[in-house]
């Protein structure tokens, strides 16, 4: 494979921009849902939980597809990466799709029972908040390394291997970062006492996520010595500085705005905003590694020809999803009626 | 080494359970998804009430059944990864872009209009929402296009070069991976036995309301009659046509994996003046032969070369190593065969019934069609474990084996997620499944309640749902059994 071949150079480099835009999307749509399903566990009151509900049901399966493709389109364009990074963190993704069906069919079977109600609730709640925790769980277990054989094709470590304080904090850095999103989002979403409360509830979980980002981020370059170079070598460290005062800044916005009685719509797209600097963040530590500091991307890029093959529909579908999707959250921007879908 | 092979055989049946799970869901929606779009033209086109009543009444079923295949279709897509790492980076050059088309074209593409679908009527108007009906069944079917590719690759590998480096699979021409040579066949038989599995369904379904109307003394619906005999023409006129198919399907596949038919007729040895047909047998792989064997002579090799004293070789011309296991694909393919005759049986009694005017009072054609309503879903199982099994001792036919491909995972670590599957699965779609009957145990009505109106909140799966003003001015009716 031509890897100096300034052409496949682009097209690698473009399919890591795809993936990543996939998971980012998947991060911004899904945090919010399983955010909102812990949520779920704070409101008692089941007129407040069918509003809540409400707020994601029309749009949690599109958000949904993105996790597939996220997971389709890194088999098909980093088949190495795939194979190496799955089976290395097993239990944690195990974990999270059996979560995800928990929390899935919790959309279609709490309105089909008036018995068995509170047991799908527990199962919204249960499987929302694991499938967060893995979710971290599997990021954290992915930067600080997976073992991988000499030959550099399959992965050489136990099945224990991703369990680490590390990896825990970063489990529950998600789960605090996606509640923040699920509460603003209700902020955005909601009126009158629901509203007030999760505006209340969203100051702790801020307070929370921005203590997570800076431990993960402090804690991160120790974990290699790649990592630290990356951000504390000479004048990087600099930039470092920078991109904490852009946090601070973002979370001092979102906490002014949260006192803001008619700011609705700010702290939600603040806290995204906060999510979106993370994400770039991990790109810098990351960039051009796909299994951090093992494999590179181009060392596990699929051929140009089924890179090619991809992007032709990949250029063409995109765009008409990204537009479908838009028009979907822009039919059901607004207020939830709280009279709606309930009796 | 520790249990490698427990780890194998632990993955082995953890793909088979979890595929197999999954693949009951697209079976029944395929097939359901069209008649919807055909129900839904129907009443555009007549503006006759029960069509309308029909699409209310199954497109309720249609969200619960979507649902349950959605959530347990996002776990076939991570465990290639988690399960076969080793297959997935050797095939993954070649079969990932197709897997990846799957979701661009078919996946958002059923998460975007079933929302329409569902709820859309009033607020699209009726042109886009028959858009959005069509849209839909063709996002099933881009569905199964796509995957069944990829599942046809598997089987009959082409266009491809092997890596010496890497020992990845690398694509030299994409037409040819995608139009492999199994793969319009497979497509053919396996979404006609979706259409069948769904006219099964709709059929057992009404069924069951003209026995109990019956015993009642009472004349069933219009909607009611009308799905049954929808139901009884698509078992008359596909039956048929997918014994052909299948046909095709099976001479394709002794063109390509002989060895798989040789297990599917029971043929340990070979027959060099023409094979019989062996209609029972105990296979007996130890001994390499098939105990108990009542056989018409000669009848295999008319059927596969179409001449009564074609020779045929058997597993004995095969080596050991190479050989599937022949009691399963034996006995699979006996059950997929005996439903299709069954359905043919069925499709065959309607028609005499129809012909003579009592197709609405054959009790016992009614409880036949009520005993197969589970049918096509048994058949699609069988036939999916005859190839599956039948392809065996490799994932990639001829090129990667079973073996070779598994995730270098502990057997402790699979059987545990393994036993995991097990309970949540069973636990899960058990539950979803009651509430498909519960609905099912109900007759259409006149005026049948919408979605939104039948239950005490939205199920919707995605997409687009009512205005809330528009919602919130509908009455809703409670829904029985609750």
């Amino acid at each position: 494979m031509p890897l100096v071949d300034g052409f496949s150079f682009d097209l690698t480099v473009i399919w890591a921009g795809i993936i990543a835009f996939a998971v980012l999307v998947y991060v911004v749509l899904d945090g919010f849902d399983l955010g909102l399903g812990m949520l779920f566990a704070t409101e008692r009151h089941r007129h407040d939980r069918d509003v809540m509900m409400n707020t994601v049901a029309p749009v949690w399966d599109g958000n949904e597809t993105w996790l597939i493709l996220g997971g389709g389109g890194l088999f098909a364009a980093f088949p190495l990466a795939y194979s190496l990074i799955l089976p290395a963190l097993y239990a944690p993704v195990i974990a999270m799709l059996l979560a995800l069906i928990f929390r899935g069919v919790a959309f279609e079977f709490r309105w089909r029972t008036e018995r068995w109600r509170g047991v799908w609730d527990l199962a919204f709640i249960g499987g929302s908040a694991l499938a967060a925790l893995a979710q971290g769980i599997t990021l954290g277990g992915l930067l600080q390394g997976i073992e991988i054989d000499k030959a550099g094709r399959i992965y050489d470590g136990g099945w224990w291997d991703w369990l680490t304080p590390f990896s825990l904090t970063v489990g529950v850095a998600v789960m605090v970062g996606y509640m923040l999103l699920g509460a603003t989002w209700l902020v955005m979403k909601t009126t009158g006492e629901l509203q007030e409360r999760m505006r209340r509830r969203a100051w702790p979980l801020g307070v929370g996520t921005i203590g997570f980002i800076g431990i993960v981020s402090l804690w991160t370059p120790f974990l290699q010595e790649g990592y630290y170079n990356r951000w504390f070598a000479d004048w990087r460290v600099a930039l470092a500085g920078l991109v904490a005062l852009a946090v601070l800044a973002i979370a001092a916005l979102m906490f002014k705005s949260l006192t803001v009685h008619n700011h609705e719509y700010r702290p939600f797209i603040l806290s995204l905003l906060l999510f979106a600097l993370c994400f770039g963040g991990l790109g810098v530590s990351m960039f051009p590694y796909i299994v951090p500091t093992e494999v590179t991307i181009w060392e596990a890029a699929a051929p140009r020809a089924s890179q090619v093959f991809l992007l032709v529909g990949a250029a063409i579908l995109l765009p008409v999803i990204l537009a479908y999707t838009a028009y979907a959250y822009w039919v059901f921007r607004g207020k939830i009626d709280p009279d709606t879908g309930y009796h | 080494m520790l249990g490698s092979f427990d780890a194998v055989l632990l993955a082995r049946i953890q793909f088979a359970f979890t595929v197999s799970f999954h693949f009951l869901f697209p079976a029944f929606t395929i097939g359901l998804a069209s008649y919807l779009a055909v129900l839904n033209a129907l009443w555009l086109k007549t503006r006759k009430h029960h069509y309308l009543d029909l699409f209310r009444y199954w497109v309720k079923i249609f969200a619960l059944a979507f649902a349950m295949g959605v959530v347990s279709g996002i776990v076939m897509s991570y465990q290639f990864g988690t399960n076969w790492s080793v297959f997935s980076d050797r095939a993954g050059p070649t079969i990932g872009a197709p897997m990846a088309y799957e979701v661009l074209s078919a996946f958002f593409l059923e998460a975007g209009f079933l929302g329409i679908m569902l709820f859309g009527r009033e607020k699209v108007g009726e042109g886009l929402h028959m858009a959005a009906c069509a849209a839909v069944a063709f996002g099933t079917f881009f569905s199964a296009f796509w995957i069944l590719s990829v599942n046809s690759w598997m089987h009959t590998p082409a266009g491809f070069e092997i890596d010496a480096g890497t020992g990845q699979f690398l694509p030299t021409d994409f037409w040819q991976v995608v139009f492999n040579p199994s793969f319009p066949y497979r497509l053919a038989h396996t979404v006609t036995a979706a259409y069948l599995t769904t006219a099964f369904i709709v059929g057992g379904v009404a069924a069951f309301h003209l026995l109990r109307r019956r015993r009642r003394g009472q004349r069933a619906s219009t909607a009611t009659r009308t799905m049954f005999s929808m139901a009884m023409w698509m078992a008359t006129l596909v039956a048929p046509v997918q014994i052909f198919l299948g046909d095709a399907h099976g001479l394709n596949t002794l063109e390509h994996q002989p060895q798989k038919v040789m297990a599917m007729e029971g043929h340990y040895g070979s027959h060099p003046d023409g094979a019989p047909l062996y209609l029972f047998g105990i296979p007996n792989d130890a001994e390499q032969r098939l105990d108990y064997a009542v056989g018409i002579p000669k009848l295999s090799s008319l059927i596969l070369k179409h001449h009564l004293d074609a020779p045929l070789a058997g597993l004995d011309t095969i080596p050991d190593e190479d050989q599937p296991p022949v009691a399963i694909v034996f006995w699979s393919f006996r059950i997929m065969v005996a439903i299709g005759f069954a359905m043919l049986g069925i499709g065959l009694w309607s028609l005499w019934a129809r012909w003579r005017g009592r197709l609405f009072e054959a009790p016992w054609l009614h409880r036949a069609a009520l005993a197969m309503a589970p049918s096509g879903l048994i058949a699609v199982l069988a036939g999916w474990i005859t190839t599956e099994v039948g392809r065996q001792p490799f994932t990639v036919y001829g090129h990667l084996r079973t073996v070779d491909s598994v995730a270098p995972l502990a057997a402790p670590a699979v059987g545990a997620s393994l036993v995991a599957f097990i309970v949540i699965y069973f636990a899960v779609f058990g539950a979803g499944t009651f509430y498909i009957l519960r609905l099912m145990s109900r007759p259409p009505v006149f005026d049948e309640p919408t979605l939104g109106e039948s239950s005490k909140g939205p199920v919707r799966t995605a997409g687009l749902t009512p205005a809330p003003e528009e919602a919130a001015r509908r009455p809703r009716a409670a829904q029985p059994g609750e």
